[in-house]
């Protein structure tokens, strides 16, 4: 195992203690932002590129915009009920 | 049951997970030396009877092609019962006043994230557009380029343009691509039926290795993808900004 795995996977273990020891919603949303991207860049050391890009899309775009915008429409429901 | 019983229990069952996941990766053949003979033929059909050189995109959308086609189903009706969901909710002219709304209240962004945003739209949709049509020939294909696409409307947004959103993604328009793509990647299969031996059968022209049109119905089945899943994204996320909108205004 090359020293760029090595490092790869200490940030994906890192990163991904991180997301479970967030409590906030907002910030776990982009903590496991930051997981799908370490998780690509591991898949990128591996020899996978493919499966790369495709991590990248779902975890680092797709999923913590959907989390946002759903917490966004909570956060304004909340506000409401409370007026 | 007490806390302290049920960080015991927790704990436990963590540790018993662990020592199998241990005992799993152990067994695991080593890195670069899969079990069985697909790894080797994989790369080797592709390029010898395909003209392919992704052999990942070509496995995705020839030899497994058929899984692909319930794949991209299910965003299809994923993205339909999103929108189904969301839109129920609001009129379309609701929304645009919401956006309108929005857009006058985002003078508060600043300046520097709307320049960047807006910056950065053009090469987004180009990098998204080279790795749809790519796909036979590099790492990428529909799905990531797709998501790629629908990410650069995101870019919009964050610029603060939401009416120019609006604009930018006429939705009959989004929902007819979504319906297109998704459509055309059936069609290609069927034509495998008229044409070929069976579903799914690769019957156009395999082209020269390496050029952008090789691989057959590879690369037409990646654009179909490409459609669709941009169009999907871009629906379910664009449903989810009405409904943040609609709800902020009120």
């Amino acid at each position: 195992m090359t020293a760029l795995q090595t490092v790869c996977l200490i940030a994906v273990a890192v990163a991904g203690t991180a997301t479970v020891l967030t409590r906030d919603p907002l910030r776990q949303a982009l903590s496991s932002g930051v997981l799908g991207v370490a998780l690509a860049v591991l898949f990128l050391a591996f020899g996978a590129p493919d499966v790369a890009l495709s991590q990248i899309v779902v975890a680092g775009v797709a999923v913590p915009v959907m989390v946002l915008l759903a917490l966004a429409k909570i956060r304004t429901d909340d506000r409401r009920s409370e007026e | 049951m007490s806390a302290r019983a049920r960080l015991v229990l927790g704990l436990a069952a963590l540790a018993g997970l662990g020592a199998m996941l241990l005992w799993a990766v152990g067994g695991l053949p080593d890195f670069g030396h899969p079990r069985g003979p697909y790894a080797d033929l994989a790369p080797k059909i592709m390029l010898d009877e395909r003209h392919v050189t992704n052999t990942v995109t070509g496995v995705t959308f020839d030899l497994r092609g058929f899984d692909t086609l319930g794949e991209e189903l299910i965003l299809f009706v994923a993205a339909l019962g999103a929108t189904v969901l969301l839109r129920a909710q609001r009129g379309e002219r609701e929304a645009q006043e919401a956006a309108a709304a929005e857009e006058r209240r985002a003078t508060g962004t600043a300046d520097s994230l709307r320049a960047l945003g807006a910056a950065l739209v053009g090469p987004v949709l180009l990098l998204g557009a080279y790795i749809v049509v790519h796909g036979a020939l590099t790492p990428g294909g529909g799905f990531q380029g797709g998501v790629i696409l629908a990410g650069a409307l995101l870019l919009v947004y964050a610029a603060g343009q939401v009416a120019a959103v609006q604009r930018v993604r006429p939705v009959s328009l989004v929902e007819v691509a979504d319906a297109v793509g998704a459509a055309s990647y059936a069609l290609v299969a069927l034509a495998g039926l008229v044409f070929g031996v069976a579903a799914m059968d690769n019957v156009l022209p395999l082209g020269t290795t390496g050029s952008l049109l090789s691989g057959g119905t590879v690369p037409v089945l990646s654009v179909a993808v490409g459609v669709e899943v941009t169009a999907a994204i871009t629906l379910i996320l664009s449903e989810l900004v009405d409904q943040m909108m609609l709800r902020a205004r009120d």
